[in-house]
């Protein structure tokens, strides 16, 4: 039963993590109807910042989380600004090829920089280990995941669903020029909800470090991961890639603990199974564009 | 007049490669003084750490021992394969077709090594491998010759060392590729021989995240210690993640042969790793003064601590200069692998030889232990096995 529990637990923290990295994706390909597979670059720019602070500066962790949110926004606006926003009009196809090839610039200029090698960052002792809660083994850093993700999960769904800049955001993606005929300045709403999308991939990838492991291969390894957790959710809401990555971090955590054979077939049976039964994901709409 | 001058152009482009190629029909006369050896190596990709520390320390020698033997001037030709056979083929077809080398080395993985066997077989030139690490490598082509290790070399040593030492129940976690299951196979048999029981057996997909629900199985099934193979890289990730679900302090110990605790990355583990035992054929640590030597020149060019893929290198331009001094600088391939079989050496490493027969590397095994050494982590030797030979031949 414990043990039930102690991988229920670890479950929900890799799927939260998921959702944190996968969720600024969402946002981009769900809201603004792009497609950026160069998400997991921000998300590596966000790990290495707060690497660098951390280990090279000596910043204490929490410090270094919200930098890496920030900086990665900061790096994500200026791309927008330059690059992405020529692209918003063009098809899929050649925002897919543009992205790519950012993704593997990133990849080289990131190995050209700081060299191959995995790179770890210096945790707090308060964040190591595991502690006991009736006899179910919750690890520290995976409780403060949780903790983290779940409060960023509410803050966002508030904003979308309550906020000013929400309906906004909405209405500007829904039909642009109607937006701005209401003095909605879609361009800038655009760069934002972009730049946000960009940051929390950069604090997704500061925190998934620890777990998933940090390299200049990063946003190759884990694109795969991103886009199933989008597909399966369904790109139109936060709610919807929220409960896939939940589902999918407790499957894959369960299917490797209790069928090793399967591996990581765990993940990609449920995508299918998921995506035959609801084509457009779990909360997808159908044909919305 | 149009396709008058169309026709003009081509043919001062046609004079100008035909100029061109009678220089290079010329050139060949100069070329015999110089030893070209075509270095293959993955310098991108995920295996890009052991291609950039085989280079280093073959720069390394270079630097030390000149780059004239026997007369004859060495030139390394260096390609990336990013650890794809196919590239390595294509890599080394050029290699041998239009640069015309007189070896081909490097080799980061297995299937890469295989896939220029055919090649050097072909060509009768020596292939040197100096990293990839299945048993079956050497038998593939009469001209392939190995510097680096079999995991059949560490793992039975470590398995036999294992039941000696106390450890009955063990859970192994291995990637699922070659090497892993290479690893898997000769620990256990040599360790059930002994009289020990493998518990738990998981074999992790080569692209795995995250760990933990297999180490979270490995506690549960309440082993002595963890055999762990993962390729260099994920080590690190892996003790991370078993010091926090606190197998440590749960009385699990790591053993393992010694990728795990690659010297590249040992010092970024934390002290979790602090008491793990491994057997393996190098370590930064090791007490002969050529290694302390070896490990302070690599230090001072490169920044960085040198791990055992640099010295498989270091070992194998070695083994290419030797050849070449004992063929008085005759580069035919045949009389080249002739004069690498049964060369020995002191390495970094300690005493090494070729087997005359295998043409794979003799060379101690050692049983080392994380300790701290001023301040950095160290595997540090505390028992030889000496002269082991590679078991994993089919052809005995």
């Amino acid at each position: 039963m414990t043990s039930i529990l102690t991988n229920l637990f670890d479950g929900v923290a890799y799927g939260m993590l998921l959702f944190v990295l996968a969720c600024g994706l969402a946002v981009t390909l769900g809201l603004m109807n792009f497609v950026n597979l160069a998400h997991g670059a921000f998300a590596m720019a966000g790990g290495y910042v707060c690497m660098v602070l951390v280990n090279r500066m000596g910043w204490p962790f929490f410090a270094a989380l919200p930098l890496s949110f920030v900086s990665a926004a900061a790096i994500g606006i200026v791309f927008e600004r330059a690059l992405y926003r020529h692209l918003y009009a063009r098809s899929h196809l050649d925002q897919v090829l543009f992205t790519i090839g950012l993704t593997f610039m990133s990849v080289a200029a990131v190995d050209y920089i700081q060299g191959s090698s995995r790179v770890f960052i210096n945790l707090p002792a308060a964040l190591q280990g595991q502690f006991d809660l009736f006899g179910v083994g919750i690890g520290r850093y995976r409780l403060m995941i949780i903790v983290i993700c779940g409060l960023l999960t509410i803050g966002l769904q508030m904003v979308l669903a309550k906020t000013r800049f929400g309906s906004r955001l909405r209405a500007a993606v829904d039909d642009p020029r109607a937006a701005s005929g209401l003095g909605i300045n879609v361009p800038q709403v655009f760069a934002f909800t972009f730049a946000f999308g960009c940051g929390l991939a950069g604090l997704g990838g500061a925190l998934s470090a620890e777990i998933l492991g940090l390299d200049p291969y990063f946003p190759l390894k884990f694109m795969i991961y991103f886009l199933i957790v989008v597909t399966v959710g369904g790109s139109s809401s936060i709610t919807g890639p929220f409960l896939a990555s939940l589902l999918l971090g407790i499957g894959d955590v369960a299917g490797k603990y209790y069928v090793p054979k399967m591996g990581p077939f765990v993940i990609y049976t449920m995508m299918i199974v998921i995506l035959i039964w609801r084509p457009n994901g779990l909360f997808g709409r159908t044909a919305a564009r | 007049m149009f396709e008058r001058k169309q026709f003009s152009q081509k043919f001062s482009w046609a004079t100008a490669i035909a100029a061109v190629a009678g220089l290079v029909a010329v050139a060949p006369a100069k070329a015999e003084d110089t030893v070209k050896v075509g270095l293959i190596l993955p310098m991108t990709g995920g295996q890009a750490s052991t291609g950039k520390q085989i280079e280093n320390a073959i720069k390394l020698y270079m630097q030390q021992n000149g780059d004239t033997v026997a007369g004859k001037k060495v030139e390394i030709i260096l390609k990336d394969d990013a650890a794809i056979p196919d590239k390595t083929k294509t890599a080394a077809q050029e290699l041998i077709v239009n640069d015309k080398v007189n070896f081909i080395a490097g080799f980061g993985v297995t299937p890469a090594a295989l896939a220029a066997a055919p090649l050097a077989t072909q060509a009768k030139i020596p292939e040197v491998v100096m990293a990839a690490g299945t048993s079956i490598i050497t038998e593939r082509s009469p001209y392939i010759v190995r510097t680096s290790f079999t995991l059949a070399q560490s793992s039975t040593i470590i398995g036999d060392w294992a039941v000696k030492n106390g450890i009955k129940k063990v859970a192994t976690l291995t990637s699922d590729y070659a090497p892993g299951n290479d690893a898997l196979n000769f620990f256990k048999a040599h360790f059930t021989a002994g009289g020990g029981e493998v518990v738990e057996e998981v074999k992790t997909p080569l692209a795995n995240p995250d760990f933990a629900p297999f180490l979270q199985r490995m506690k549960d099934a309440k082993p002595d210690a963890i055999f762990v193979f993962v390729p260099a890289g994920q080590g690190g990730n892996f003790m991370k993640q078993y010091a926090e679900r606190g197998l440590d302090k749960a009385g699990i110990r790591v053993i393992g042969p010694g990728d795990v605790t690659d010297d590249d990355l040992l010092n970024n583990m934390g002290d979790a790793v602090l008491g793990t035992v491994t057997a393996h054929i190098y370590s930064a640590a090791h007490p002969s003064q050529m290694n302390k030597d070896f490990v302070a020149a690599y230090k001072k060019a490169f920044g960085t601590r040198p791990g055992f893929m640099a010295v498989s290198g270091y070992d194998g331009i070695h083994l290419i200069y030797e050849a070449l001094k004992k063929t008085n600088g005759d580069t035919d391939g045949t009389k080249l692998v002739e004069a690498m079989k049964g060369q020995k050496w002191e390495s970094p490493r300690g005493p090494i030889s070729i087997d005359p027969e295998t043409r794979d590397i003799i060379q101690n095994v050692y049983i080392r232990k994380v300790e701290k050494v001023d301040g950095e982590l160290y595997n540090v030797e505390f028992q030889t096995f000496e002269a082991v030979k590679d078991l994993g031949k089919t052809k005995k």
